[in-house]
C-alpha cells in the first residue's frame, strides 16, 4: 500500500494509489460532514497527489522551514482533498480527517491555516490566492531565494477581477518562481463555465499577460509529472498550467455533474462510490 | 501628515530592511524618494487595490513589514475582504495607510470622502486603528506601528496640517494624549480635526470654561482608562471626528461610557451625519456644514454643559 510517507513517489501506480486514498478520505469526510464540494475536490486530486507526492519541496517535521515551496489552495472549498493530502504526507495525524466539519475541529469547511500544519494560507472567498502567491513570489524573487510558490485556482474564480489584477501583476514582474494551476473542470457553481461566463480562449488570455502556459490532462499522472519537471517553462515568465479536468473524477456517477458540487452521498451512493474507489 | 509619514518611513527603512512600501499607483510627489532610495522594497502594482493588499499579505507572510499606501477609501473599502481575510486573519504585518481622511479631498466629491473608514476598520478583528492628530503624531504613529507586529490602519490627513504639539510627545498606541488639561468638560478628538478642538478649547476658556482636550489617536484599542477618567474628573464629554457619527470615535467612546461609566454623564458625538455630500466643498466648508469647526463645537459643548446643569 502506498501513501505519501513513501515520499518521493516515482511510479505512476504509486501516484494513482495515493490519489485513490485521498479520494476515499474525501468521501468519508464529506459523508460524515454532510457537506459536499466533493466534485471540486476530485477534479484536482491527481494534481495534489503529484504535488505532495514528489514535486513540492516541503518537510512535514518543519512546516515553517523558510526554504520550503509554498502551496496555496485558492479554491478553498476543495479543502477536503488538501487536508487529506497533508495528512497522508504526515503533517498531522490521519484521524484528524474524521473530525472534518465537526464542531470544534481545526478542519474547517474551507481551507484554514489556523491550527492546521502545512496549510500556508486560509481561503474560501475566491480570487484571493493568486495575489497572495504573487506577493510571496515577489518577496522570494527580491530576496534571491530559490523556493517556488504554487497555487491552484478554480475556473470559476477566474471570473473574479482580483484574479486578473494578480495575473497582470505576475507577468509584469516576471515571477518565474510562481506556478498557477487552473483546475479547469468546466463547471462552476450554477452551471457550465462556457454558459455562465466563458473563459475561452483561456490559454491565450494568460499568454497575453506574459505567462508561459502549458495545457495538460489533469488526470494523466505522466503529463502532470512532466509538466512540473519542466519548471520554469520560460525564464522571466510566471508559469501557468491549465489542467483540463473532470469534476467528480473517479466516481462514475459524480463525474461531470454539477449536482456533486452540492450533494452528499446517500448510503447506497456512498457504498457504490467507495467500491469504485477501490475499497 | 503625509510628508511626516513618508519621512518617518524612510528613516525606518534605513534601519530595517524588512520595511516595504506597496502603493496603489498614487502618491505623486510623495513616494518617489522612497522608490529611488529603496527600489527593491518598493512596489507599484498599479490601480488594483485588491491585488495590492493580497500582495502585501503575501510579502508579510514572507517576513516583510509592508505598508500599503493610497488615498481616501481606495486602500480600505475597495479591498475590504482582502484586509479581513488575507491580512487580519493571518495576523499579517501589513499597515494600511490612507491619505485623505475625512474631507481632506472635499471638493473632489463623495468618492473621495473617507467618512466611514474608521468604523469599518474598527470592526475587523486584530486590526489596530490609528488617526494621528497632527504631523508630529503622524511621524510617531508611523514608527510605533512599524515596531508593532500585526495589522494596522493609519488614517492620515493630507498635507499642510498645523502642528498642534509644539514640544516632544509621548506616543503609545492605545494611549490618548492629554493635549490640554481642564475639569469642566472633555473634548476627545481623533485625526486632523484636533486643531479645531484646540481652537474651541481656547474660545471656551475665554468664556471661563476649562476644557480637557484628548487626542485619541488610537481608535482601537481605545484608551478606556482615559475615557473613564474624563467621566469621573470632568462634567461632560464630547467626541469630535471628521467621520460619520456612526461607529467611529463617537461610537467607541459611547460604548465605553454606556457599559462602564459609574454614572450617567452628559455626552455628545460631534461628527458627520450618516449621509453623503453631493455638492463641491473644500475641507473647511464641509467641516462647517457638519458643525465640526471651532465655533460650532463651542456651541455644542455649551449646550451639553447646560444640559448637565439642569
Amino acid at each position: 500500500m502506498t501513501n505519501l510517507l513513501n515520499y518521493p513517489l516515482t511510479e505512476t501506480s504509486q501516484f494513482q494509489d495515493v490519489a485513490q486514498r485521498i479520494r476515499r478520505h474525501v468521501l468519508r469526510m464529506v459523508n460524515t460532514a454532510r457537506s459536499s464540494h466533493i466534485g471540486t475536490a476530485y477534479s484536482m486530486t491527481d494534481l495534489l497527489a503529484v504535488l505532495y507526492g514528489s514535486v513540492l519541496n516541503i518537510d512535514p517535521t518543519q512546516p515553517d522551514w523558510p526554504d520550503r515551496d509554498r502551496f496555496i489552495l485558492s479554491k478553498g472549498h476543495g479543502c477536503t482533498a488538501l487536508y487529506a493530502s497533508l495528512a497522508e504526507r504526515g503533517f498531522f495525524p490521519l484521524d484528524w480527517l474524521e473530525t472534518f466539519y465537526q464542531n470544534g475541529s481545526p478542519l474547517v469547511g474551507h481551507t484554514t491555516h489556523s491550527h492546521v500544519p502545512g496549510v500556508e494560507v486560509s481561503t474560501g472567498s475566491l480570487g484571493h490566492g493568486l495575489s497572495i502567491a504573487s506577493g510571496m513570489a515577489l518577496a522570494a524573487q527580491r530576496d534571491n531565494r530559490k523556493h517556488r510558490v504554487f497555487v491552484i485556482l478554480s475556473d470559476g474564480e477566474c471570473d473574479e477581477g482580483s484574479t486578473w489584477e494578480a495575473l497582470l501583476f505576475a507577468g509584469h514582474q516576471k515571477l518565474d518562481n510562481l506556478v498557477a494551476i487552473v483546475d479547469y473542470n468546466k463547471i462552476q457553481s450554477l452551471g457550465r463555465v462556457e454558459d455562465v461566463l466563458d473563459l475561452e480562449p483561456m490559454a491565450d488570455k494568460w499568454r497575453a499577460a506574459r505567462w508561459a502556459v502549458r495545457e495538460i490532462d489533469g488526470h494523466d499522472i505522466t503529463q502532470i509529472q512532466d509538466v512540473f519537471a519542466s519548471l520554469p517553462f520560460e525564464p522571466g515568465k510566471p508559469n501557468c498550467v491549465i489542467a483540463h479536468t473532470v469534476k467528480g473524477k473517479g466516481v462514475s456517477f459524480m463525474e461531470n455533474d454539477l449536482l456533486w458540487h452540492y450533494r452528499s452521498p446517500d448510503p447506497d451512493e456512498y457504498a457504490k462510490a467507495m467500491q469504485e474507489l477501490g475499497e | 501628515m503625509r510628508t511626516a509619514f513618508i519621512t518617518a518611513l524612510q528613516e525606518l527603512a534605513e534601519h530595517d530592511d524588512r520595511v516595504t512600501l506597496v502603493v496603489g499607483d498614487l502618491g505623486f510627489g510623495v513616494v518617489e524618494p522612497f522608490a529611488k532610495r529603496f527600489p527593491s522594497r518598493y512596489v507599484n502594482p498599479g490601480v488594483a487595490e485588491q491585488n495590492m493588499t493580497g500582495i502585501a499579505a503575501g510579502m508579510a507572510m514572507s517576513g516583510k513589514v509592508v505598508f500599503t499606501y493610497s488615498i481616501g477609501n481606495f486602500p480600505t473599502l475597495r479591498c475590504l475582504e482582502q484586509i479581513r481575510n488575507d491580512v487580519c486573519y493571518h495576523s499579517a504585518d501589513v499597515k494600511i495607510v490612507s491619505v485623505g481622511g475625512g474631507f481632506s479631498y472635499g471638493s473632489l466629491g463623495m468618492s473621495h470622502h473617507a467618512t466611514e473608514d474608521l468604523a469599518i476598520m474598527r470592526a475587523l478583528p486584530r486590526m489596530t486603528v490609528v488617526a494621528p492628530g497632527d504631523p508630529v503624531e503622524a511621524a510617531a504613529a508611523t514608527r510605533a506601528l512599524a515596531a508593532m507586529p500585526g495589522p494596522a490602519y493609519l488614517r492620515l490627513g493630507r498635507a499642510g496640517e498645523p502642528i498642534v504639539h509644539q514640544g516632544p510627545i509621548s506616543f503609545t498606541i492605545g494611549k490618548a494624549i492629554t493635549v490640554r488639561e481642564g475639569t469642566d468638560v472633555t473634548l476627545i478628538a481623533t485625526g486632523g480635526i484636533l486643531e479645531q478642538a484646540m481652537v474651541a478649547a481656547d474660545q471656551l476658556a475665554a468664556r471661563g470654561v476649562q476644557t480637557r482636550v484628548l487626542s485619541m489617536h488610537t481608535i482601537k484599542p481605545l484608551d478606556t482608562d482615559a475615557v473613564l477618567k474624563a467621566a469621573s474628573e470632568t462634567g461632560a464629554i464630547a467626541t469630535l471626528e471628521e467621520h460619520s457619527i456612526l461607529g467611529g470615535l463617537g461610537g467607541a467612546v459611547a460604548e465605553v461610557l454606556a457599559e462602564h461609566a459609574p454614572w450617567k454623564i452628559p455626552f455628545t458625538r460631534i461628527g458627520m451625519d450618516s449621509t453623503f455630500v453631493s455638492k463641491a466643498g473644500d475641507q473647511e466648508y464641509l467641516r462647517d456644514m457638519f458643525g465640526l469647526s471651532a465655533p460650532a463645537v463651542v456651541n455644542r459643548l455649551l449646550a451639553l454643559m447646560d444640559t448637565s446643569n439642569r
